[in-house]
């Protein structure tokens, strides 16, 4: 890596290499590719929005992992039921 | 009782499992052990050359699988150390002629003469792999710190626990030093959080593995090699010894000794 890709800041192929790893073993380890949580995400949302009102469009869902672990994580904002939703 | 069976093995190919086999069957050779090493990599065999024992062959794994001849028969007696055998594979066959069971018995064989039976694994994740596995007591996982090999070194790994095996034992090979320093190359570190396995040793890259493998003498003969060192290490840690881990980012020998002093100096 050049001092100059250093200095403006561009992360090294070490990282680089670091963080693309994680991501792949996260679809790896758990089958569930990008387009496949993507469509979890929105059968989530339409079997919550029939009980509570939510915040669609903030609803994230994830996988997480915790050495060899992976966790399904859904954030799933609630609306209020006067104003937003 | 009888001989531990070890696997060696990888997700990709080229990462250097037939080197680490060799080299650390060798070095428990050299500690006095009665090691056996199978090369279990039918149709494409290389034990024999790295060991430079090839031109020794008269039976091999898939001779003694068809009872052609007795188990003793298809052993190679390497003469530059005391007690090192090897039971070659198979040139000319595919990988179906050697099952698990197969492999099972052989070893099953073989346990009450050796303290270790090594087993160097077929690349990938087929027929060739279960039947690699199917005797071990404990796998060796050797990568590359590189995103492809470390990637499917994390299959493995899963794929070893779903077979009800004990998780494999990281040797991470060719690490260059100097690139992970300079931010060019994942360290150690990174692909142990990665994997979150047990580390078992870390081997340098260094060009007298070439040269070794070119001549057939393990580069574990040479005493001042790095990578040599660092397979010695292995063994005494495969021994029960606590050997520290080749973790330095600054090399061995008086090199890396003077950069690890003027670098401590610089520091206060």
């Amino acid at each position: 890596m050049s001092w100059l890709d250093r200095l403006r800041g561009q992360p090294s192929p070490r990282e680089t290499a670091k963080q693309r790893l994680q991501v792949i073993l996260v679809h790896d380890r758990s089958d569930l590719s990008p387009g496949l949580l993507e469509v979890i995400k929105d059968e989530i949302i339409a079997v919550l929005s029939r009980h509570v009102p939510i915040i669609a469009e903030e609803v994230r869902v994830t996988v997480t992992q915790d050495a060899r672990e992976c966790r399904l994580v859904a954030d799933i904002p609630l609306g209020n039921r006067h104003g937003r939703s | 009782m009888g001989a531990q069976v070890i696997t060696v093995t990888s997700g990709k190919g080229g990462v250097g499992k037939t080197t680490v086999t060799a080299n650390v069957g060798m070095a428990l050779a050299m500690a006095g052990k009665k090691v056996v090493c199978i090369d279990a990599d039918i149709g494409l065999r290389n034990l024999d050359v790295v060991l430079g024992l090839e031109n020794r062959i008269v039976y091999d794994i898939v001779h003694v699988v068809e009872g052609r001849c007795r188990t003793r028969q298809a052993l190679i007696r390497d003469k530059r150390v005391p007690d090192l055998y090897l039971m070659p594979a198979a040139q000319s066959r595919d990988k179906s002629a050697v099952k698990p069971e197969d492999m099972v018995r052989i070893c099953e064989e073989l346990r009450p003469e050796f303290d270790y039976i090594l087993i160097d694994s077929a690349a990938g994740i087929e027929e060739g792999f279960r039947t690699a596995l199917a005797p071990a007591d404990l796998i060796l996982l050797v990568t590359n710190p590189e995103v492809a090999a470390v990637r499917d070194a994390d299959r493995v790994v899963g794929l070893v626990e779903a077979m009800g095996k004990p998780t494999p034992k990281l040797i991470v090979n060719r690490l260059k030093p100097d690139m992970v320093r300079r931010g060019d190359m994942l360290d150690t570190s990174d692909v142990l959080e990665i994997l979150a396995i047990e580390l078992l040793g870390v081997i340098p890259e260094d060009e007298q593995v070439i040269v070794a493998t070119n001549r057939g003498t393990p580069v574990v003969l040479e005493e001042r090699s790095p990578a040599g060192q660092a397979f010695r290490a292995i063994a005494r840690r495969l021994m029960g010894e606590t050997v520290p881990l080749f973790l330095s980012e600054d090399g061995q020998g008086v090199l890396g000794w003077l950069r690890r002093l003027v670098r401590s100096g610089g520091g206060r």
